[in-house]
């Protein structure tokens, strides 16, 4: 089954910016993927299995004590740029 | 004897004096240094660091402090678990330079337990690949034959243990990513039950699948290591708080009695005969150890690839949405942050994340959801109730580890599906989150090692271990021959 996809919107759904010859190269490849990922379904019964965690987990809740935190000046250290204790980054929507 | 001792061995000659931990930790630095030109194990080694781990590991025995099996150890860790001050990069440009303010809660563990962690090693970007070439930094290469790959993504780990650079190390297994390298290297390669090994800063691929297991020489050096990390952590929302296996009672058991089921689904057609040979020969050993050999179908195997290729890139693709470049990581230019993010993702990731980031965020996007995602959990859940099913007739189920052995450095690299086929014996008990595990039962004509596979039941690693550690004596495997090899 040949699988369409748009894969600028793709790209884009997943914030990757990459170019035309990127983009075609890579339509190319999943789309050998997915023929070969399709045959899932295959699969026609219907499976009953309750709850994906092997051991049965569900819903797991610690309990609410506080703990120190990871210190503030060892985390923005990693940061590309900071200002007085904040992130720094270009405006979030774009102006005239 | 063996130049490089194990984890159990090492632990003797230490406690009986005839060693300490800065000279195990400066015999597994000396190995690095005459080895890592040709093997690239490494990514990381602060000698300091591990220097000091060593020295309080001596001064604490010394003042009659153990820790325990591990206490003094050399062990390398895959650089994609988190190390507070050392440099983590997932083996990607993105993370390149990054500096953890934690400690993944392996690591933590490993520091109770007295150990000296040797360096960080290698893998595939990300966890995602089967022959650590996908690192930014460079392959690794085959310690049994340099011209060919260590397999993946633990490429790193499973080849720095094979050349004696580190006692154990610890891997991460999502697909196969500790059994298939330990396969190709000849080392004993072991994911345990989904749950049981927290992981708190292990940096996240496929979150329902990934777990930390160790990569050692022996199967009681497996156990070892395995009792050290696992254990309920509070901080990994899906960690077991229940009664854990005990992995070493069944070590020197034997397994008369046992019924061992081998798995139709993974032979035939794509399996290297000298694969298939020595897999078979040990199955015939076992039936003269006493075991009832059964043979089982499990059909949903049969697009069990299938359903991991649309079920692990989903998840990475939602994983790796955190890597933007504004918080920690690679920044690309761009004149709006939305820009900015898109740009440091193209300029970060290599092709294979990219392309998985791309694989996921399709099977996850309106119209093709159903038709893929939703497919696949079905298949996830089928291959749930076939192993369901296999277990109310045996203990333990056995299959190669790999169809091939270690294949020629760049010979799957351009075909991605090629790859990923590396993965179709070892893929099933991530999809069910059940534990298997990896050891080498011979060499095939060229000299390479091949793995053979055992898997458990969810909690079955007592039984595991106990099949694993009479496979384990039964074919005699010798590490040696490969270390004199690259010595040569």
């Amino acid at each position: 089954m040949p699988v369409e996809i748009d894969i600028a919107h793709v790209a884009r759904l997943a914030r990757l910016d990459l170019s035309e010859d990127e983009l075609e190269g890579y339509k190319n490849q999943l789309g050998l993927i997915l023929e070969h990922a399709a045959r899932v379904q295959s699969l026609d019964a219907e499976p009953q299995v309750e709850n994906a965690h092997p051991l049965g987990l569900f819903n797991i809740f610690r309990d609410d004590v506080v703990l120190p935190s990871l210190d503030r000046d060892e985390v923005m250290a990693s940061a590309p740029e900071t200002a007085d204790g904040y992130f720094v980054v270009p405006p979030v929507m774009e102006g005239e | 004897m063996s130049p490089v001792p194990g984890v159990a061995e090492a632990g003797r000659r230490l406690r009986d004096g005839d060693t300490t931990a800065v000279r195990l930790l400066e015999g597994a630095l000396e190995r690095a240094g005459r080895y890592e030109a040709q093997i690239h194990a490494f990514l990381t080694i602060d000698r300091e660091w591990a220097l000091e781990t060593a020295g309080r590991a001596d001064a604490d025995l010394a003042d009659g402090i153990d820790r325990g099996p591990l206490h003094g150890i050399p062990i390398a860790l895959k650089d994609n678990m988190c190390t507070r001050g050392i440099e983590t990069t997932a083996a990607s440009q993105i993370l390149a330079g990054y500096r953890p303010p934690y400690d993944a809660t392996v690591v933590a563990r490993l520091g109770e337990g007295g150990a000296v962690v040797v360096g960080k090693t290698n893998l595939d970007e990300f966890a995602m690949g089967s022959s650590t070439e996908n690192s930014a930094y460079g392959p690794t290469y085959n310690p049994w034959d340099t011209t060919r790959v260590a397999g993946g993504s633990s490429g790193g780990s499973a080849a720095a243990v094979a050349i004696g650079s580190a006692v154990a190390a610890l891997g991460s297994d999502t697909g196969g990513s500790i059994r298939q390298p330990a396969s190709l290297c000849g080392v004993v390669g072991m994911k345990p039950t989904y749950g049981t090994v927290s992981r708190y800063g292990l940096i996240a691929f496929a979150s329902s699948l990934d777990q930390i297991g160790p990569l050692t020489r022996t199967v009681e050096d497996s156990a070892l290591t395995l009792e050290a990390i696992w254990g309920h952590d509070p901080l990994d929302g899906t960690s077991f708080s229940g009664r854990y296996p005990d992995p070493k009672s069944g070590l020197n058991r034997g397994v008369a009695g046992l019924r061992v089921g081998v798995v139709k689904e993974l032979a035939g057609d794509g399996y290297e005969p000298a694969v298939e040979s020595a897999i078979g020969e040990m199955v015939s050993k076992l039936e003269s150890a006493g075991v009832e050999i059964v043979e089982v179908s499990l059909p949903s195997f049969e697009i069990a690839l299938s359903a991991y290729y649309l079920i692990a890139p989903a998840e990475c693709s939602a994983n790796l949405a955190r890597f933007d470049g504004i918080r920690y990581g690679h920044r690309g230019q761009g004149a709006t942050t939305e820009a900015l993010m898109a740009r440091s993702r193209a300029e970060g990731f290599g092709p294979e994340v990219t392309r998985r980031i791309l694989l996921g965020t399709y099977a996850l996007s309106a119209g093709y959801y159903d038709a893929f995602y939703g497919q696949a959990q079905r298949v996830r859940a089928a291959i749930q109730e076939d192993f369901a099913r296999a277990y109310q007739q045996v203990d333990v189920l056995v299959s190669p580890t790999s169809p091939t052995v270690a294949f020629e450095a760049g010979a799957r690299t351009a075909d991605p599906l090629a790859m990923y086929l590396s993965d179709i014996c070892t893929i099933p008990s991530n999809l069910a989150g059940h534990p298997a595990m990896s050891l080498p039962v011979g060499l095939d004509d060229q000299g390479l090692p091949v793995g053979f596979q055992v898997m458990a039941p969810p909690l079955g690693e007592e039984v595991m271990y106990q099949v694993a550690a009479e496979v384990e004596r039964l074919a005699g495997f010798d590490l040696s021959p490969g270390l004199q090899e690259v010595a040569s």
